[in-house]
């Protein structure tokens, strides 16, 4: 099948590295209304320091208060007149800054964003109001019971500083000072590995020279590399007053950059993707165990983990969880080649929809330049996933079955972890 | 983008928004049915339905339903709410007519015994699923509250008693009074093929027999009262809160949403500036919601225990600074601004107008453009806001607390 191939547009994936190493990724489009940007900035939550965890987070918040010649009110007020539908986000290694919008106003929107990310205010007196919204997030998850199983997971599976949540701890924000946050905001919102991917309807050339005059003078810095560590093994479950228990199990997989990806994330998809898939069809269809039963691969640059998640009451947590670890051991046996034609399926349709979504474009590329400091077009991927075969990923599989498995649960009473079996 | 309908003569009824630039088509069946159709007895039968519709026909078994929507690569699912039950698929163009197949197909469910009790075991779960997170069941509550015995009042979900007690032939004679042909159509949006999909339609939905069917539509009188309820597992105070606003049917619905953004956007509104943004809460915001013959403006405001009874007075002082004062003419250009460029980054995907032109279909059997709806939004005025206020006062509520706080201080 060649559906891809033949269904996606033909677009160009333009590319341009500013000399203070900072990488401009554009998908121009003339069927689209849109245009989307997506600013990865180079200040994840694992450069946190390890006293002030939460730090990234408040800072992201703190330049929103204010950049340039408009103060807070007057950055927001401006950017939702331009129709700016916007989030951020704070990983591993970058804070992520994306934004939509009608195409006629992609200039002003970027350049109020390369205020935002050069030339934040940082008003000292909003410190403390940013520090309570990074607070309330905080207290927010202890109310959603399967957020914080899975935060907990990551800290398990992950070594420090790689598993933190991006939320930071309440101690981590509490000591944070004016002074940290100007500091930690003039090292790492450097222009080296930032990446800004722009999709939608606009022209290269005039987006480039745009580029070019509003990021073109942003001075490189150095920041130190971070140092991994063991991280510290709590009990695997935490005790909570709740109806269901809340499973997580995870194990090592490869990165985005790493030549097996597709098959690993291919592995995945036929375990969790569509209702087809091995856990939905086993965990739920056949037995009723839960009503939500997940796996995902979560890459980072370096290391990557498949995250199974599920949630089902008390008296049958026990069956889900060793339903749900039979099938992850299952995995090893291999896949069957009807799976694998409707999980290419799947993936086909699902390349052919992005080009639907400018934001989801502009995050996909920006994203792609950061794991493989290139970027395919979705005409090239539709051929990688035309090539993949069964033996293909079996062969991967059997050299990378699911092992090291960790476990984490959240719920009334802890659950008897099952002993691998290799 | 042009619009095309048609209706078989059973009454089945089709719309579509054909766009040709178009790169895959969302299709779906609307069912005018939902919560507030059922009776007592039946509580949660429309959203067990809604399960059950996956698990097979007299064709398909329920694993050659999951299996063949997935060999077309489909994405595909279904809700239920308080007044209809939808099923959808986004598929490629090409694949429009194996997935009328398989969604017509399933639209004739053969609610089996035995897959009835299995996926009675999953609503279960979903029920207390919920019931673990905010806001706790609650929105039941406060709907129950503001509405009385009317049906909006009934809850999607039910409780796990009526689930539980629920008998698979009440659910089969609810679905033959339902599931008529004259209660339901098929929508699609983007690289339709219509001419198809009428015939494609025809040829497998138009044996179905009508049932003349009528919702019932009772008046209401909404109640005003406050509760507090205690949740000692809870780390954060919610507050909830419901008010009447326009209906479905009210032409002063946009009016409606411009001043919800205005007052409760979860960005650059009043409640954003004023609780949000200093940190005060974790969330406070309004939305507009439109039913037939009624609609709601549900606020929602969480924070920590003991900040609630400060949070709330700050609350209850905007809603009535609002309803006196009213709105600046910025305010409505900015909040205009940013609604209409929702519209159009919205409509870029066939499956978000599948939503719109489905939506409007069921609620008012009318097909509005995206131009139409810009249109709209920009024709309101600042007096318009005023009398929405005026009709629909913001400060004349139903209020239910739920969180740590054991009773709410006086």
């Amino acid at each position: 099948m060649t559906a891809t191939q033949d269904k996606t547009k033909q677009t160009t994936i333009f590319t341009h590295r500013l000399a203070n190493g900072m990488t401009l990724v554009g998908e121009p489009s003339d069927s689209v209304q849109s245009a989307a940007i997506t600013l990865l900035v180079p200040c994840g939550y694992s450069a946190d320091p390890v006293d002030q965890q939460g730090l990234a987070s408040v800072l992201c918040d703190m330049v929103l208060r204010g950049a340039g010649r408009r103060d807070g009110r007057s950055l927001i007020n401006d950017l939702e007149v331009l129709g700016v539908e916007r989030g951020e986000s704070v990983g591993a290694s970058q804070t992520s800054f994306s934004a939509a919008t009608i195409a006629e106003n992609l200039s002003e929107m970027l350049a109020i964003y390369a205020d935002i990310v050069r030339r934040p205010r940082l008003p000292e007196d909003q410190l403390s109001a940013a520090k309570l919204v990074c607070l309330q997030e905080i207290n927010s998850i202890e109310d959603e019971p399967s957020q914080r199983l899975m935060i907990e997971l990551r800290k398990r599976t992950y070594p420090e500083p790689w598993g933190r949540s991006s939320h930071g701890s309440e101690a981590g924000i509490a000591i944070i000072e004016s002074s940290d946050i100007q500091g930690h905001w003039s090292r790492y919102y450097r222009p080296n590995a930032a990446i800004l991917g722009v999709a939608g309807s606009f022209r290269w050339e005039q987006l480039l020279e745009q580029v070019e005059a509003l990021f073109g003078d942003w001075k490189a810095s150095d920041v130190p590399m971070i140092v991994e560590r063991q991280s510290d093994q709590s009990t695997p479950h935490i005790e909570y007053d709740s109806n269901q228990c809340h499973i997580g199990i995870a194990y090592p997989s490869v990165p985005y950059r790493d030549p097996n990806y597709l098959r690993a994330w291919a592995a995945v998809g036929i375990l969790s993707g569509g209702m087809s898939s091995r856990l939905f069809t086993e965990v739920r269809e056949r037995r009723g165990l839960c009503y939500t039963v997940s796996a995902s691969l979560q890459t980072q640059l370096d290391r990557a983990r498949v995250l199974c998640y599920a949630g089902t009451s008390e008296e049958r947590a026990q069956e889900t969880l060793n339903v749900t670890f039979a099938e992850l051991l299952k995995l090893r046996n291999g896949i069957l080649p009807e799976e694998l034609a409707r999980l290419k399926a799947r993936i086909k349709s699902g390349l052919i929809m992005q080009q639907e979504s400018t934001s989801s474009r502009s995050g996909s590329i920006a994203r792609e330049w950061y794991h493989l400091g290139r970027v395919r077009t979705l005409d090239e991927l539709g051929k990688l996933v035309d090539d993949l075969t069964g033996p293909m990923i079996n062969e991967y599989l059997e050299a990378h079955p699911p092992q090291d498995f960790t476990f984490a649960t959240l719920g009334p009473r802890p659950l008897e972890l099952p002993c691998e079996i290799s | 983008m042009k619009f095309r309908s048609h209706t078989l003569e059973n009454g089945l009824e089709i719309v579509a928004e054909c766009n040709d630039k178009a790169h895959s088509v969302g299709l779906g069946f609307f069912i005018r049915t939902g919560a507030r159709d059922e009776t007592d007895d039946v509580s949660g039968v429309s959203h067990f339905l809604e399960h059950m519709v996956f698990k097979g026909t007299p064709r398909r078994s329920a694993d050659d339903v999951n299996r063949e929507f997935d060999e077309l690569g489909a994405h595909y699912n279904a809700f239920t709410s308080e007044e209809n039950t939808v099923y959808y698929a986004s598929v490629l163009p090409e694949y429009q007519e194996p997935v009328i197949d398989i969604l017509s197909d399933i639209m004739r469910p053969s609610l089996r015994d035995e897959d009835f009790n299995m996926e009675k075991k999953v609503i279960i779960e979903e029920i207390q699923m919920y019931a673990d997170q905010p806001p706790f069941g609650m929105d039941d509550r406060i709907k129950e509250l503001h509405y009385g015995h009317h049906p909006l009042a009934r809850s999607v979900l039910g409780t796990e008693f009526t689930v539980g007690e629920l008998a698979v032939d009440q659910m089969r004679s609810y679905f033959e009074s339902r599931y008529a042909s004259d209660n339901m159509f098929v929508a699609a949006a983007g690289k339709v093929d219509f001419d198809a999909l009428v015939k494609q339609v025809e040829s497998r939905c138009g044996s179905w027999k009508p049932s003349l069917t009528l919702r019932d539509l009772p008046p209401y009188e909404s109640q005003s009262s406050f509760q507090c309820v205690p949740r000692s597992a809870s780390t954060q105070q919610y507050i909830l809160q419901l008010a009447d606003a326009p209906a479905a049917e009210d032409s002063r619905r946009f009016a409606a949403k411009l001043l919800a953004t205005m007052f409760g956007d979860d960005s650059g509104s009043r409640l954003y500036w004023e609780l949000v943004d200093p940190g005060l809460v974790e969330s406070a915001s309004l939305g507009h919601y439109e039913y037939q013959g009624a609609g709601m403006y549900f606020s929602w405001l969480s924070c920590a225990p003991e900040d609630a009874v400060e949070n709330f007075s700050r609350l209850s002082e905007l809603q009535h600074i609002a309803q006196e004062k009213g709105f600046k003419a910025e305010e409505l250009h900015q909040a205009k601004s940013k609604v209409k460029a929702r519209v159009v980054l919205g409509s870029e995907r066939p499956r978000n107008r599948l939503f719109n032109v489905g939506g409007n279909w069921l609620q008012r059997r009318e097909y509005r453009s995206v131009d139409d709806d810009l249109k709209a939004i920009d024709a309101v005025t600042l007096d318009d806001i005023e009398g929405v206020l005026k009709e629909f006062p913001i400060n004349r509520h139903t209020t239910v607390t739920v969180g740590p706080l054991e009773k709410w201080p006086t």
